[in-house]
């Protein structure tokens, strides 16, 4: 192990950051003294490698500090470097307990940068895909929320859903999770009839599931104790500090890109939007058990409305060519050589293209200089905003509400981090 | 593998060897350090369908101290090193080391400036897994592979090491892996 | 809806110091990096624009000799439901910028990855140091003449 010399001699600036926090306050006695603990990367209820510096008055916590950057990647660099095709399998592991949303969330921008829209059936199976993301993420929110206040069955249940839902995507794309099952332009290949009749068996008998769940928590007195009231943050401060998606929701403002500034073809489908005033943790639970009942209600709608057709869009500079026009066509053959090797050459401009994910405001903002790769690319990710709200969230409660409030937050550290 | 210390070679310890061995290799207790997509996998593995309370990883001890084998799961960066190094030190001999992954084993997709290249510039990993993330089944072959490992009585990370049949003398310590 | 914006912006500031832009049905307007604190205020508080949330802040490294570096605010109304980007350029000596953390609390950890990366030093923030990379870096990786692996030595490795 390394000498801790350095450690010792120089003041740690996050500890300055900690100290300097306006929570002084001066004691003669010896005993009443703050305590600083280091809730570190590696632990069972971060939620992956989030650093917490937590300053305690005995039991109650005065402070926090929370540090990222465990799991930087250098994702924005390496979209420098590849073209634009080559990024999607890195949005999969963005947010990687919903990867179709972020494939959608990418394909989109790119679509938005080149001008070109996708057909109508992509359009909707992308929202198909994107909903099933969604339970994906909030089944794994529902887990290890009950997880980590102490109620493993649930954990258990959920994940049994969610093997469900993998075989659903493997039918889909071939991968369990991690599928960059979106194109630009399109979706890599079409559904099959059996996998919309698995799909169609899967939100049928998912809410019976969700209620089992619910009968074991929502009258549960431990459950309630633990959450309720817990991580309060007014709808102005949420505003203020970026929280988003279901955080935003639980404190009672209105505000859902899906119904605001619609993409893709909710504006066609009908549902509401779950809105909960608290603004603690039992509300930001709420909200995502009916989010999820409302994703339930768009598949069963996108499945009766489905249109036949072509899942690529016909734009032969732009949209990578389907296979066996490239292998007996001469056309087509020229663009996929020119597409895979140079890039899609989109017109020199920025856009900013956002959707609803599962955390919050997903989006993208590409500077393009004409090249095939972007010359900018940054990603706006709903957990990095997210978590600057979890220093007021977590004023004046008890350290082990520390764990509850994170999960109830539900960070994702692949995509805080980048 | 410190009976041989004790006692010498003899019947007696290597019989005695081979029924500690069995029992270590049933009862391995892994200790999870999930990082990012692959921990999913793991815990998918740990899950209903794939359970690795059947091999014998009942509980997944969180604690270093109280566990066998660490089961790497995401990418490294040199911010992380430094903690998995730590943990890793942490652990009670024997220990063994399951290197998850694309990213653990070699870096993965990313090749930029703050992923380490493979966690075995820093640790000395016993089995590497494939896949990207991998399956949960092919986790429990790594598992499976690791135990044919315990109960001929190898571990990379013990001191003194064994790798093989040869037991490498205290001066020479761990083995040096190229590359 | 985007030229209303505009004229609400010139009429406020002048025609000289606001030049916009619009591409893709989005507003991009360039500003004066002086301005750019009085500019954000107008935005959140007019209430016929009333910009609340600011969705992101990000640096931008444009490679020229002159101008080298720019930050762009991407924000977002959430009761009127529209956007707009603001862009303010600055050199590459010395490259600093006044803070809106006074303005909207979220820049705060948005401000310190734009430091991280490009080494754009904003006035007046609470708490500047690195987000991503550990505090002993030395370089901002996501400048141009940075490499994609790295530079060898730059981040220390534990020993086997």
């Amino acid at each position: 192990m390394e000498p801790r010399s350095e450690d010792v001699s120089r003041k740690s600036r996050i500890l300055q950051a900690l100290e300097d926090q306006n929570t002084s306050v001066s004691f003669e006695d010896a005993l009443e003294n703050d305590m600083i603990l280091n809730m570190g990367p590696q632990h069972p209820a971060t939620h992956g490698v989030l650093r917490l510096l937590i300053r305690l008055d005995g039991e109650t916590v005065v402070g926090c500090v929370p540090e990222v950057g465990y799991l930087h990647r250098g994702y924005e660099k390496l979209a420098e470097s590849s073209t634009f095709h080559e990024f999607i399998p890195h949005t999969d592991r963005l947010d990687y307990l919903s990867p179709l949303n972020n494939n959608t969330a990418y394909a989109l921008a790119v679509e938005k940068l080149l001008g070109i829209e996708a057909p109508p059936r992509a359009q909707y199976l992308r929202v198909m895909i994107s909903e099933l993301a969604r339970i994906s993420s909030h089944l794994m929110f529902l887990g290890s929320l009950a997880m980590d206040v102490g109620a493993l069955t649930v954990w258990m249940w959920a994940f049994r859903e969610r093997e469900k839902q993998y075989d659903i995507f493997e039918n889909i794309a071939g991968a369990r999770f991690t599928t960059s099952y979106t194109r630009i332009g399109g979706l890599a290949q079409d559904v099959l009839p059996e996998t919309l009749a698995m799909v169609k068996k899967f939100v049928d008998e998912l809410p019976g599931h969700l209620k089992e769940c619910e009968k074991l928590l929502n009258t549960n007195r431990i459950f309630l104790e633990r959450t309720d009231g817990i991580g309060v943050i007014p709808p102005e401060q949420a505003i203020d500090l970026g929280l988003t998606g279901p955080g935003l929701r639980a404190c009672g403002v209105e505000h859902d890109l899906r119904k605001a500034n619609p993409y893709l073809v909710y504006n066609n489908l009908d549902f509401d939007v779950p809105v909960y005033s608290g603004g603690d943790a039992l509300a930001r639970y709420y909200v995502r058990m009916d989010e999820m009942r409302e994703s339930i209600k768009l598949i069963q709608q996108v499945l009766q409305k489905l249109p036949a057709g072509d899942v690529h869009a016909f734009k032969p500079k732009k949209v990578l060519p389907r296979k066996e026009r490239v292998y007996t066509k001469m056309e087509e053959l020229i663009h996929d050589f020119m597409i895979v090797n140079f890039g899609i050459e989109p017109p020199v401009g920025e856009i900013y293209s956002a959707v609803e994910a599962p955390k919050g405001e997903l989006g993208f903002y590409i500077y393009s200089n004409g090249e095939g790769y972007p010359w900018r690319l940054k990603i706006r990710s709903p957990s990095f905003s997210n978590l600057q709200s979890l220093t007021t969230m977590m004023m004046g409660c008890m350290i082990s509400d520390v764990v509850a409030i994170i999960a109830s937050l539900d960070p994702v550290m692949g995509e805080a981090d980048k | 593998m410190g009976l041989e210390h004790a006692l010498g070679d003899s019947f007696v310890t290597t019989k005695l060897d081979l029924a500690i061995n069995w029992c270590r290799k049933n009862s391995l207790w892994p200790m999870p350090m999930g990082i990012s997509c692959c921990a999913i996998e793991m815990m998918a593995f740990a899950g209903p369908r794939f359970d690795a309370a059947r091999f014998g990883s009942e509980v997944f001890r969180f604690s270093p101290r109280q566990s066998d084998v660490m089961i790497v799961a995401g990418t490294t960066t040199y911010k992380m090193a430094k903690v998995v190094r730590k943990i890793y030190d942490q652990m009670p001999d024997p220990k063994w080391v399951i290197a998850m992954g694309a990213c653990t084993s070699s870096g993965g997709m990313y090749r930029t400036y703050s992923v380490v290249q493979g966690i075995d510039q820093f640790l000395p990993v016993d089995v590497y897994v494939a896949g990207c993330p991998p399956r949960p089944d092919n986790l429990l072959n790594a598992l499976i592979t690791l135990q044919q490992k315990v109960q001929r009585g190898e571990s990379r990370g013990s001191f003194p090491a064994y790798v093989g049949d040869k037991k490498l003398n205290e001066a020479q310590g761990l083995p040096i892996i190229s590359g | 809806m985007n030229s209303k914006i505009v004229d609400a912006l010139k009429s406020r500031f002048g025609d000289q110091t606001v030049e916009a832009t619009e591409f893709r049905d989005e507003l991009t307007v360039v500003v004066p990096t002086e301005k750019i604190v009085e500019v954000c205020r107008f935005l959140r508080d007019d209430p016929a624009l009333k910009f609340d949330l600011l969705a992101d802040l990000c640096g931008l490294d444009m490679y020229t000799p002159v101008k080298r570096f720019a930050v762009v605010y991407n924000l977002y109304s959430l009761s009127h439901k529209h956007r707009i980007r603001l862009k303010i350029f600055t050199e590459e000596e010395d490259p600093k910028v006044p803070t809106v953390t006074g303005i909207w609390g979220t820049a705060n950890w948005h401000e310190r990855e734009t430091y991280d990366m490009f080494g754009i030093v904003f006035e007046g923030h609470p708490d500047l140091r690195r987000v991503y990379m550990p505090d002993e870096f030395e370089h901002h990786p996501l400048r141009k003449d940075f490499p994609l692996m790295g530079i060898p030595g730059s981040l220390p490795l534990p020993k086997k």
